[in-house]
Parts: C-alpha cells; sequence; structure tokens
C-alpha cells in the first residue's frame, strides 16, 4: 500500500465482504435446505435457518439411498468418485512426468515429432470428440468399468509440458555428477530427478484430483451400471423427476457431500494447489 | 526445441517411457479425433443400414442450418458474458485483497474453493436457487414485479446459466489476477503516488495496463471454459432449452449425436469445433510465446 487511506481499505473489506457473500451463498443455501424435512419446501419458500434433519437425511443417503426418489445409495458412489478421482490424478502424472523425463533427457529420431504429437492433445478436450471416443471405448468392452472410466482421460499434455519445463531448469551438473558416479537413467530418475519435483508432483496432484473427481459427462457417457455411478453425475439422475418435485432436500444434501472432498482438498493444500494452478497454465 | 548439454545415450529407453502416453494419445485422442473427421464425410440412415459418403453435404447443411446459426450466437453470447461477468468481479475482488496487509490471506481462501466445485454441482445449486416456485431469488424479483421463469422464458434461462458458469469462474480468475498484481513493482506506483497521482488514478494508468497481458490470457481461457467446460451446468440446469435458447456447440454436439442419433451432423459439429479450439489455443501460445520474449 502506497499511502494510507482508510476509507479506501474500508472500501475494500466491503467489496471482500460482499465478494464471500456471494460466493458463498448458494452453498449456504444447500446446506439449509438439506437439513429441511422434504414437506417444507411446499410452503413457497426455502427457508433460511437450519432445520432438525441434516443428520438422518445425510445418513440415509449415504447408507440407503434416497429409496422413495430411486437413488441408489451415495456411499459407494462416493467411493467409485474417490477412486476415479485418484487414478486419473496418479496416471496422468505417472505416465506424463515419465514422458517428460524421455523428452529431455534423451536424444533419440522422432524425438521432435512426438512432442508434437502429445502438444496437439491439449487441443482436443474429451467433450469435442465425445461420440467417436465413447465408441473406441465401447469397441474395447470398457464401458462400466474403472478403466473406462479413467484411461481415456490419461493423456494429458499440460502436466508433460509443467515437467518439461521443470526439468529443463534442472542443472546439468546433477546429471554429469550422477554419471561420474555411474548412475544409469532410472537410477537418476527415482534418485535425483523424483524427489526434485516433490512439489510439482503435489501440486499437479490437487488440481488433477479436482478435475477427476468433478468428471461429468464421461462418467455419464461410459457408465450404465449403478454400481460405477460417480456421486457429480447422480445428482442430475436425482433432480429429474419424471412427475411432481425433486426431493430437494436430498438433492441438496447430495450436492453438499459431492463438493465436500474436493473443497477440502483446496483449502487443506491452499499454497499448493495456487502454484500448481498458475504454474500448469503458464 | 530446447535441449540438455548431457543426455544419456539409451536407444530403446525414450522410446519405453514415451510408451503409455503415445498409447493412450493414440487410442483415445487420434483415432476418435481421425473417426470424427472421417465420419462428418459420411451419412447415416437412422438405422444403420447404409452409410453413404456424402463429401462436405453435412458442413452445408449445418452452415445453412438456423439452428445451428442460433446455437453460434448463443454459445458467443453465453462465452462473452461468462469472461465480462467473472473477470470484473475476479479483478474488483483481486484488487481489494492486493490493498490489504491484515486478512489477505483470510480472504483468498473464502474466495478460492468454488473452483473445486463441479460444474454440474455449480448448476443444480443456481437452478435451486432460481426455482421459480421455491427459490428465493425469483422470490425477491417478484417483490419489484418481475415474474422469473427460466423454464419459459428464454432471457431469463440465459442469465440463470451464465450466472452459474461464472459463479465458478470467479475463483480461477481471482488467482490469476492477484498473481499478476503482486507481480507489478511497489516502485511504480510509489512513484506515481509522489508525483500525485491518486489512487483511481494510479489504478487505470499503471495498474490495468501492467494487467493486460494477464486480462488477455484469461479472456482467452475464459471463452475456452464457457464454451467446452459448461457441459454440465447446462445438462444439469436448462437442458438447451427453453426453445433452443442456452443449446450451445458444445451441447447440440451430444444431443444431436447421442440423443438425435444424427451421427454425421455430429461429427461435423465436432470437426468444427476441434477448428475452434485449435484457433483458440493457437492465440494463447503466441501470446505466450510473447510474454516470455520480455
Amino acid at each position: 500500500m502506497v499511502e494510507n487511506k482508510p476509507w479506501l481499505t474500508a472500501l475494500a473489506h466491503l467489496v471482500l465482504i460482499l465478494g464471500v457473500i456471494a460466493v458463498a451463498f448458494p452453498v449456504y443455501v444447500a446446506l439449509i435446505a438439506s437439513t429441511r424435512a422434504p414437506d417444507e419446501f411446499m410452503s413457497g419458500l426455502i427457508p433460511l435457518v437450519p432445520g432438525p434433519h441434516a443428520l438422518q437425511t445425510y445418513w440415509e443417503l449415504l447408507t440407503t439411498g434416497a429409496s422413495t426418489s430411486g437413488a441408489p445409495p451415495l456411499g459407494p458412489m462416493m467411493l467409485n468418485s474417490l477412486v476415479m478421482a485418484l487414478i486419473i490424478a496418479t496416471g496422468k502424472i505417472a505416465i506424463s512426468i515419465l514422458s517428460a523425463f524421455a523428452i529431455v533427457y534423451f536424444r533419440f529420431p522422432f524425438r521432435q515429432f512426438f512432442f508434437w504429437m502429445i502438444f496437439i492433445t491439449l487441443m482436443l478436450p474429451v467433450e469435442v470428440r465425445i461420440l467417436p471416443t465413447f465408441k473406441v471405448v465401447a469397441d474395447l468392452g470398457m464401458l462400466n468399468s474403472y478403466l473406462g472410466l479413467t484411461v481415456p482421460l490419461l493423456a494429458s499434455a499440460t502436466a508433460t509440458f509443467l515437467f518439461r519445463q521443470f526439468f529443463l531448469t534442472v542443472p546439468d551438473e546433477l546429471l554429469e555428477a550422477a554419471r561420474v558416479d555411474g548412475a544409469g537413467p532410472m537410477k537418476f530418475f527415482r534418485d535425483i530427478l523424483l524427489p526434485l519435483s516433490q512439489t510439482n508432483i503435489a501440486a499437479l496432484f490437487v488440481i488433477l484430483f479436482i478435475y477427476g473427481w468433478n468428471q461429468y459427462l464421461w462418467p455419464l457417457l461410459v457408465t450404465t451400471d449403478t454400481g460405477y455411478y460417480t456421486i457429480v453425475m447422480a445428482i442430475k439422475r436425482m433432480a429429474d423427476v419424471a412427475d411432481g418435485l425433486p426431493y430437494w432436500n436430498y438433492v441438496m444434501a447430495a450436492a453438499v457431500l459431492s463438493m465436500l472432498p474436493p473443497v477440502l482438498v483446496i483449502i487443506v493444500m491452499q499454497k499448493l494447489f495456487v502454484k500448481g494452478l498458475v504454474e500448469t497454465e503458464k | 526445441m530446447q535441449t540438455k548439454r548431457t543426455i544419456f545415450p539409451n536407444k530403446a529407453l525414450p522410446y519405453l517411457l514415451l510408451a503409455p502416453q503415445l498409447a493412450i494419445t493414440s487410442v483415445f485422442f487420434f483415432w476418435p479425433a481421425g473417426q470424427a473427421i472421417w465420419q462428418s464425410f459420411l451419412r447415416e440412415d437412422a438405422f444403420g443400414f447404409k452409410t453413404t459418403f456424402v463429401g462436405l453435404a453435412n458442413y452445408t447443411a449445418l452452415l445453412s442450418d438456423p439452428n445451428y446459426m442460433s446455437s453460434l450466437q448463443v454459445t458467443a453470447v453465453f462465452s462473452v458474458c461468462v469472461a465480462v461477468l467473472s473477470l470484473g468481479v475476479a479483478l474488483a475482488l483481486a484488487v481489494a485483497v492486493d490493498r490489504l496487509i491484515r486478512g489477505a490471506s483470510a480472504y483468498t481462501t473464502l474466495l478460492l474453493w468454488p473452483y473445486a466445485v463441479a460444474p454440474a454441482i455449480a448448476g443444480v445449486l443456481w437452478w435451486f436457487l432460481f426455482n421459480p416456485t421455491i427459490g428465493i431469488l425469483p422470490y425477491m424479483m417478484e417483490m419489484v414485479g418481475y415474474d422469473w421463469d427460466h423454464s419459459l422464458n428464454s432471457t431469463d434461462a440465459m442469465i440463470l446459466v451464465i450466472i452459474a458458469a461464472s459463479w465458478k469462474q470467479i475463483s480461477y480468475n481471482f488467482i490469476f489476477f492477484l498473481a499478476g498484481l503482486q507481480s507489478i513493482p511497489m516502485s511504480l506506483k510509489e512513484a506515481a503516488a509522489i508525483d500525485g497521482a491518486g489512487p483511481f488514478k494510479r489504478f487505470f494508468t499503471i495498474t490495468l495496463p501492467l494487467l493486460s497481458p494477464t486480462s488477455f490470457f484469461l479472456m482467452v481461457v475464459n471463452v475456452v471454459y464457457a464454451m467446452f467446460d459448461t457441459f454440465g451446468i447446462i445438462h444439469a440446469t436448462t437442458e438447451g432449452g427453453p426453445a433452443q435458447s442456452t443449446n450451445i456447440l458444445v451441447y447440440k454436439v451430444y444431443s444431436d449425436g447421442f440423443i438425435g442419433l444424427n451421427l454425421g451432423s455430429s461429427a461435423a459439429q465436432s470437426v468444427i469445433l476441434m477448428a475452434i479450439v485449435i484457433v483458440l489455443t493457437f492465440i494463447q501460445f503466441r501470446y505466450v510465446e510473447r510474454r516470455v520474449a520480455y
């Protein structure tokens, strides 16, 4: 701050408080709605203070499911989401760190070509080529499986680039010293490169975990078996009631449950998350 | 391409290291993308009995289809509104946090977390708030005499998806604006202050121009986000309706392909979308290169 102007500081606080309220309001309302009984929504307005049904609603949803609205239990779905997010995050990191290592530390025919092959995938989000990708996955018999949920999303150009940029900043002397000591490439990778990349890996993990958890269209397409539903895609099915009103308390409780893990990850890992985000997008 | 001074001499190992990524990329990116391009030249009857090569007919049909044209227009309006709204709010918040000495990190945490909310969930949350019968916002609007119904009124539906999409994107823009603001040297602002420039003058003559690379980058990212990552928001709330008014291009690819089973047209739309992404990515990288050169 250049000079001390109390009214500007007050204005800044005001703007931020309004911002925080605007950002938090929808979630607050969802939380409140999830503590109410279903018939309380008939009156014409969402109540704005918590009701007494929170524990019961969440417990029912997680274990037996809201059988009245035809929804399977959410506990197993959250587990599916977790498995999917973990496979995507670790898988993406593993394959992209290996390919970045190959591109930076070796010289071989077609190196440039492969680099561009990875680069171009940056430009093809899964939403754009859903139909043919779906067909490939169906032909490979990967519908309704964890493999089908995750493998098509594993290739990541951004992660490869992040690691490539980072490897380029690692001093050459380290490699020379390692070679003098007789270390082979995989030993160098494991004992020197991996420990140096720890923060990058952790930061990327936060972002990719959220990316995996929040997948919507893809699980919607490749799963028809409720045993493989993820929680984010399940919300829509709960909110879509053919005739009559949705059970808002259940829908909102499910929304809260589906936000909880990724939001917790961000809050706990704030520093790493910001670092990872700013770096991956550079 | 940059390379290391010292490298490993192995011949086969690099291919082995690249193999997983290349395998996945080939099977799930290049093969389907190729299929999409090939399919966009074919026409299949509804039962899949017969496929004929029709050349560019799918494309010409699309470009003369008023539905597709309106979807293009809807996408343009939607992305521009989302970008402007979320960038504007995020900039205001970032400037405010940047000014504070105390409480800055608390506010940052409180503003960060919507990034973690899935677009589909963001859609459902705002759909609930805007629900015409029980939602709190229509209730308030009724008090000032506005009758909100996003299931019937096209403008209302558009406003609903724009707000839901912007809400989710604010935290992302906020992080980048804050990083940009914090990299502006304090000495510049101090010098201007000594020269007698007030806080608002300083903002418009120093801060804003120095932030313009960040703003441009965010503009592109936001347009890409609004065009492609908002599928969940549309699908969970309006499903493209009422009367196609929120049927953005990505949603149309899905609904024409999976629901309408019009494969040729859906593939042609995919190809057009790919072209749009490639152009946008290209613009972004040109800019990144320029920034590196500074």
